[in-house]
């Protein structure tokens, strides 16, 4: 008896309290429950959640990747360059950010598979490395529409509209990047249930060993995983110049633990035990619930990763209680 | 007077006795060799002496003083101590040898504060004692593995040890540190510290101990001094009376070489083996714990790179960087460690089952669910896997029907040479007959077999050729009508045998 309640508790509890924390909101204050704070709550959960996919793969592989933040960060800067300083096409704008992801995830998967470093070490180090990179290549600027440049001049070029449609658009009167990122959810879980690589992928997390005796190439996977994880928050990036129409320095930094915490939220979501796409989107909403909620009652934002902190913490701790229980 | 006596020494687990009643006794400054086959006992009868398991039954006396072991440091307390095979297991890695030596006086403390260079003098002198010329300073971890054992060696003289037990302490070294291990083995004799000494090498027994016993099915059978008996008297105690093995044994057309090894080294585990396997063959390679199987298996799958050798599949040399270069050769393997490497125990049945197979069972990268499920209940209905359905999770079946998924993942590859490492190893008689029947039918469909195992009983029934590995070599290969469980035991302990020599 007890134990059902417990793994119901373990199974719905995130939902539960996603459900709860949106009705205590809701009677707190007529202005949350409106199309338009539901659509913004979306909107800026598109990018965490983006960030998150990215976690997801790593941790599918039993792996982890640190350096999605400084990623994003990059990206986002580089994303910015390409239209302000270098005014390029829109195809290069979108390519040369998501090809930079993919390259530090292979970074990554050099220092993890090859080189046999512990992935939350290596990650780490290469997190400091992208965050150096991309302010050392921005000088430390921010960058915006015609900025003034270091030799007095102004940059020749702006934002595209078509680029900033990604962030701020509509279609059907739904923003873009929630579009974006129903579709990214929806296309992951299909590529985690239903094809060969995202079943090699679990599998591999599951148990490298008989993974790799089974004939799996599990270097090649994790490989991928990685990669992945780069691409993902590369589109985070993007999402994020496309919506502020700058690119900040440092944009990517908090996106690390919101991201984490909602993977971790999602392990238990409908008792999946796992890292899977669906419980991280649940994750994300979780905490942009939490986040505009807290906003609106008025809480200071300097006190925002105290409640990352905290719902990571909880996250983390039905995860591995349950896990806990489950060997014994 | 008797230094240790251990009599009747009953302990069950889970209903099954692994020790009846059983009896052992160890002087003072005597080397007692304990021997036995795989699961005899003789590693539960040490560990109850060593306070890792508490007795049902029985008494143990110290200088005829009865006494209670209920810990492993009871057993200190005692002075009994142990040298285990896994050396690493017992020391500190980073620290140096003089802290690993004093490490029981430093952790005791006192005021607090601790005199080094006294610490340093006296692991000096016990290192000394031990006949081992080490840096104290040095740390753990960049000694060999000889070293380290001699530094444990050296901390037990400051612990004051009366009883030590060698487990197979000479399995990993090389002959000249054997020898050196030797030699400290015969000063702690003459310093009267009596040792049980438990090891597979029939020569060793002889050079070294005083006495010997020996173990069967968790009894003893056997007490001797060393002369009152020699090796066929011993080896005959181990198996107990012969029995004839009843193997449902398949005949196969034996036809062309599909697997040859050619001079396999990797490190003291493989050393320069070589040999064919052919169509429609059972090849068993026989041998005790220890031998060198498992990684000579692991070498054949490609799962550790050899340092040197080739292997060739029909003629042709294959490298094997990864397992899945083997399975792209046709060689695959059924691990010993079923539920760590055989199969996924999180995963069901069918998903176990098409793992190597995911590319024929996909298209554009999509897995074919339904012709999955068809393959996982054609595979589940040829092998007999007891399940309730294929969508179950592998670790809710028996260990015999979870062998069995192990085995059933490589039947559609279409691979030609079927490495079995252990593959009977803790499971019940049914199931393991029909795994027999399984190898069998494999071989009559052309297929290679490779039979790892230490089970001698086993490979005699099933195999047409057999290939006796000790030390990591080869050392001997019998026909099936020749073999006996006598002879493969008399070489896999490094023995050699006149009378059968051609």
């Amino acid at each position: 008896m007890k134990s059902n309640i417990l793994e119901w508790a373990y199974k719905y509890g995130a939902l539960f309290v996603i459900g709860f924390v949106i009705v205590f909101f809701s009677l707190w204050d007529e202005h949350f429950f409106t199309y338009d704070n539901l659509s913004d709550i979306l909107r800026s959960i598109s990018i965490v959640t983006f960030v998150a996919i990215g976690i997801t793969f790593s941790l599918a592989v039993d792996g982890f990747d640190l350096s999605v933040g400084s990623t994003v960060s990059l990206t986002t800067v580089l994303a910015a360059t390409l239209m302000v300083w270098h005014e390029q096409p829109l195809i290069v704008v979108i390519a040369v950010p998501l090809l930079a992801g993919a390259l530090i995830g292979m970074l990554n998967a050099l220092l993890i598979v090859k080189i046999r470093i512990p992935d939350l070490l290596a990650t780490l180090a290469v997190m400091y490395i992208i965050s150096g990179i991309h302010r050392t290549y921005t000088k430390g600027y921010s960058i915006y529409n015609n900025m003034q440049m270091s030799d007095g001049t102004n940059a020749p070029g702006v934002f595209q509209e078509s680029f900033l449609w990604l962030g701020q658009g509509q279609l059907f009167g739904i923003p873009v990047p929630v579009v974006l990122m129903v579709l990214a959810v929806i296309l992951v879980h299909l590529f985690f249930t239903f094809t060969k690589w995202g079943r090699q992928m679990y599998i591999t997390g599951g148990n490298e060993e008989a993974a790799r005796l089974s004939g799996i190439r599990v270097r090649r996977i994790r490989l991928a995983a990685y990669m992945a994880s780069g691409v993902f928050a590369a589109i985070g990036g993007l999402l994020f110049a496309a919506r502020t129409g700058t690119g900040q320095i440092d944009a990517g930094a908090p996106l690390l633990m919101e991201s984490v915490a909602a993977v971790f939220v999602g392990y238990s979501v409908f008792g999946a035990g796992k890292p899977n796409v669906i419980g991280t989107f649940f994750g994300a909403v979780l905490i942009g619930v939490l986040l505009n909620g807290l906003t609106m009652m008025r809480v200071p934002y300097y006190t925002n990763d105290i409640i990352k902190g905290s719902v990571l913490v909880l996250a983390l701790a039905v995860t591995f209680i349950h896990l806990h229980r489950r060997r014994a | 007077m008797a230094l240790l006596s251990m009599s009747g020494i009953t302990k069950s687990f889970a209903g099954v006795p692994a020790l009846r009643s059983v009896d052992f006794e160890l002087r003072s400054g005597e080397i007692h060799a304990l021997l036995g086959a795989n699961g005899a006992g003789k590693s539960t009868l040490m560990k109850v002496l060593s306070g890792a398991y508490s007795p049902d039954a029985g008494v143990i006396r110290i200088d005829d003083q009865a006494v209670q072991i209920r810990s492993p440091y009871d057993a200190k307390k005692h002075g009994i101590q142990c040298i285990y095979q896994e050396v690493d297991t017992a020391l500190a890695a980073g620290l140096s040898v003089a802290e690993n030596i004093m490490m029981d006086k430093i952790s005791a403390g006192g005021a607090g504060l601790l005199n080094w260079n006294k610490l340093r003098g006296e692991a000096e002198r016990a290192l000394a004692q031990v006949g081992a010329d080490i840096p104290v300073r040095k740390p753990v971890e960049g000694l060999t593995l000889a070293e380290k054992q001699l530094v444990l060696l050296a901390r037990l003289l400051t612990e004051e040890a009366r009883i030590v037990i060698f487990d197979e302490p000479t399995a990993p070294l090389s002959l000249e540190e054997a020898e050196r291990l030797f030699r400290v083995m015969q000063r702690l004799k003459s310093s009267g510290i009596g040792s049980v000494f438990i090891t597979h090498r029939l020569p060793e027994v002889f050079r070294m101990s005083d006495r010997i016993t020996v173990m069967r099915d968790g009894e003893r059978v056997l007490t001797e001094a060393k002369d009152n008996t020699n090796a066929d008297g011993i080896i005959q105690a181990m198996l107990g009376k012969t029995f004839a093995a009843e193997f449902p044994k398949t005949e196969a057309a034996i036809g062309e070489i599909l697997l040859e090894a050619e001079g396999l080294t990797l490190g003291h585990k493989v050393r320069d083996v070589s040999f064919t396997a052919r169509s429609g063959e059972i090849v068993a390679v026989v041998g005790l714990v220890g031998a060198g199987k498992t990684e000579l298996s692991r070498v054949l799958f490609g799962a550790d790179r050899p340092e040197s050798g080739t292997i060739r599949v029909k003629g042709k040399e294959a490298i094997l960087r990864e397992p899945v270069d083997a399975v792209q050769n046709g060689i695959v393997l059924v691990p010993e460690e079923r539920r760590k490497q055989g199969i996924l125990v999180q995963e069901s049945v069918q998903r176990n089952i098409s793992l190597p197979l995911l590319d024929a069972l996909s298209s554009l990268g999509i897995v074919s669910l339904r012709k999955e499920k068809r393959l996982a209940e054609d595979v589940i209905q040829r092998l007999g896997i007891k399940t309730s359905s294929p969508g179950l999770a592998a670790a809710y079946l028996s260990g015999g029907n979870q062998q069995k998924v192990s085995i059933g993942k490589w039947l559609e590859t279409g691979a030609n040479v079927f490495l079995f490492d252990e593959p009977t190893k803790g499971v019940d008689i049914g199931a393991k007959s029909d795994i027999f029947s399984i190898i069998g039918e494999l071989a009559s469909r052309g297929k290679s077999i490779v039979y790892f195992t230490c089970e001698f009983a086993e490979a005699i029934g099933i195999a047409d050729r057999l290939l006796v590995m000790y030390d990591g070599r080869l050392v001997k290969e019998l026909s099936r009508a020749e073999a006996t469980q006598e002879l493969i035991l008399l070489y896999a302990s490094g023995g050699e045998d006149r009378k059968h020599e051609i």
